[in-house]
């Protein structure tokens, strides 16, 4: 517990790595490049986490978000904002597209209040399906043809600036009074609403924060790769996005980082397998699924991301039945 | 007035697909309380299923029709049985994430194996009618009748045989009937036989209609067909197909006077409004939440 302030140390030597390592070069820019998108995977795991994991409703579009945020922060960067200046504006664009998601967010959150579980699931599908088909039909972004022109902004600071703040935020969400309602509506909505949680607020306040760490991926993802189409942000990107959330773990940020880790790392080794990539990949779920349906690191969470005052006071949400780690404080 | 009736036809065609695929999303649901997200790409294998034998043995339409449906229906139960079966006492989404690895280790396995588009033989030869200047074929012929017939028979089992009332039994209280005496994995494993059998005569009908298959076909069609469903009222097997001739006349209808492009766009876009205004489909009961 007194190591406390080693974490911010870590961070800011891990922000010096992060500049460092492109700047003399390091490593190679094929790594680089899996290390961003490592990065863009886990602040989409992690967001998907809070409303599939700590709130347990069962979210299917968070592609639709992410394309709704790298739609808005391109169009900002390449149509609105003076090309000299475009590298100092990135993170307004960014915080931009992850602005317009965030009000996707706010438009899915309203037929939560009516509808939970399968049902819900299938509105959130509903909207990815939409993003996508209107993106198609807007002939200014260039439609199904996609959208380029972008200058390659995102670097790996920014990514690692971006993994951290959110995760700092979204363990200071999990953890606040917010966070313990959103625990409360996974395990029962109904009790939970009798005994006075403001159910309403803390489902729009889940998926508005979600969706914006959605946009803020997406944004930093346009910006890798420069170009952009509605076909990237179909239901195979959301499906990727569940499987490294179930891979991670349930209502864990720490299991998000992981699973979204293991899983980016994995697919890069397996590409040498061509074709049967993609089939080892759901089979792999599938064994997870059947011998640890928790997920590597369900429930749990590494004592670093816990805030001091609940090491100290509350244990970590348990789930009966399972054994659950109590961090021992560090 | 001739195009409106010609549309007519369309929508019917593609209606009876959906509610066939519908039917097999909405039988498993009722039962498990599981959305099987694999039964688009059942779908999608029994298209191939038809395409191989038709190809390769060069069967004539019924023994292929027979034999997809009895190779898909096989499929399912196995499926049912390694990768469902030891989840049933789970939380519920990992039975849905099952499902949806499921789905996508299908394709992708058919996708090593048919890197590039196949075309469907033909099963049979397509006959064209035509009545002033509404024309009529015979495929459309076959397989609006062939549903109808495939979903009657459907619906005398749930309604009039043992089976069908285990089924509706367990779908009633899954926890009781088994002290009854009803052998439940047997039932479970009908269930899925029979939806998977009737994915995989909508596949077969399908290539023959739209004769370029791939292997992602299963996943549009397999969502649209479970938008029926819901539409219908999940669970509902009635419900399901309302729901995919709904779903089949909105799109034909969007498709007729809208560029179709816009034809995803409209259909999901009223699956929302329908959604938000009736959370449980149109035939669907609400289920009481108790504390």
């Amino acid at each position: 517990m007194k190591m406390r302030w080693m974490i911010g140390v870590l961070l800011l030597a891990g922000f010096a790595l992060s500049w460092a390592v492109p700047h003399f070069g390091w490593l190679d820019p094929y790594i680089l490049l899996v290390l961003m998108y490592l990065g863009i995977n886990i602040i989409l795991t992690a967001s998907l986490n809070l409303v599939n994991g700590y709130m347990g409703e069962f979210s299917v579009g968070h592609a639709g978000f992410m394309a709704v945020g790298a739609y808005v922060s391109s169009v900002l960067t390449v149509n609105l904002f003076p090309v000299t200046g475009a590298v100092f504006l990135f993170p307004v664009a960014v915080v931009g597209g992850g602005l317009a998601a965030s009000l996707a967010g706010l438009l899915v959150s309203i037929p939560s209040f009516r509808t939970r579980g399968d049902y819900l699931a299938i509105v959130t599908l509903a909207f990815g399906m939409i993003v996508k088909s209107a993106l198609e039909n807007i002939e200014s972004v260039g439609g199904p043809r996609g959208f380029m022109g972008m200058e390659q902004l995102t670097t790996l600071p920014w990514v690692y600036v971006w993994v951290v703040v959110t995760i700092w935020i979204l363990r200071n969400l999990v953890f606040s009074k917010y966070g313990r309602g959103m625990a409360a509506i996974r395990e029962d909505e109904v009790a939970c609403d009798l005994c006075g949680v403001h159910t309403r607020r803390v489902k729009i306040s889940a998926f508005v924060v979600s969706a914006f760490f959605a946009g803020v991926a997406g944004g930093l993802y346009a910006h890798v790769l420069q170009f952009i189409n509605p076909r990237m942000f179909d239901i195979l990107k959301s499906t990727e996005i569940l499987i490294m959330v179930y891979l991670g773990g349930m209502a864990s940020l720490g299991g998000s980082i992981l699973g979204a880790s293991i899983y980016t790392i994995a697919m890069e080794l397996l590409r040498e397998q061509g074709a049967w990539r993609m089939v080892l990949m759901p089979l792999l779920l599938i064994l997870l699924m059947l011998f640890r349906p928790r997920g590597l690191f369900g429930l749990r969470e590494f004592p670093w991301l816990v805030p001091l005052r609940d090491l100290v006071l509350l244990r970590p949400v348990k789930k009966q039945k399972e054994k659950t780690h109590v961090p021992a404080g560090s | 007035m001739v195009y409106f009736l010609q549309q007519t036809l369309n929508a019917l065609q593609l209606g009876s697909l959906y509610a066939l695929i519908a039917l097999g999303y909405t039988m498993v649901y009722g039962i498990l309380r599981l959305i099987n997200f694999a039964h688009g790409d059942l779908f999608m294998v029994g298209a191939f299923a038809a395409f191989g034998i038709a190809a390769w043995l060069g069967w004539p339409f019924v023994p292929t029709l027979l034999l997809s449906m009895a190779a898909v229906a096989a499929l399912g139960v196995l499926i049912e049985r390694l990768a469902y079966k030891p989840l049933r006492q789970a939380p519920k989404m990992s039975a849905v994430i099952t499902a949806l690895g499921v789905g996508i280790f299908l394709e992708h396995l058919m996708l090593v194996f048919n890197p590039y588009p196949r075309h469907m033989p033909e099963l049979m030869p397509v006959h064209l009618w035509t009545v002033g200047r509404l024309s009529l074929s015979s495929h459309q012929v076959l397989i609006i009748g062939l549903s109808l017939v495939l979903m009657l028979i459907l619906d005398w089992v749930v309604m009039r045989t043992k089976l069908g009332l285990a089924m509706r039994a367990i779908a009633w209280n899954g926890r009781i009937v088994p002290l009854m005496g009803v052998p439940v994995n047997r039932v479970i494993s009908a269930t899925f036989a029979m939806g998977a059998a009737l994915g995989a005569a909508a596949g077969t009908l399908y290539a023959m209609a739209y004769p370029v298959i791939d292997p992602y076909m299963g996943v549009l069609v397999g969502w649209k067909a479970f938008i029926a469903a819901v539409v219908g009222g999940i669970g509902n097997v009635r419900g399901a197909v309302l729901g995919g001739f709904i779903l089949a006349g909105v799109e034909i209808g969007v498709a007729a006077f809208l560029p179709t492009t816009y034809r995803d766009f409209i259909s999901f876009g009223l699956l929302l409004v329908l959604l938000v205004v009736r959370p449980h489909g149109l035939l669907g009961r609400p289920r009481l939440e108790k504390v």
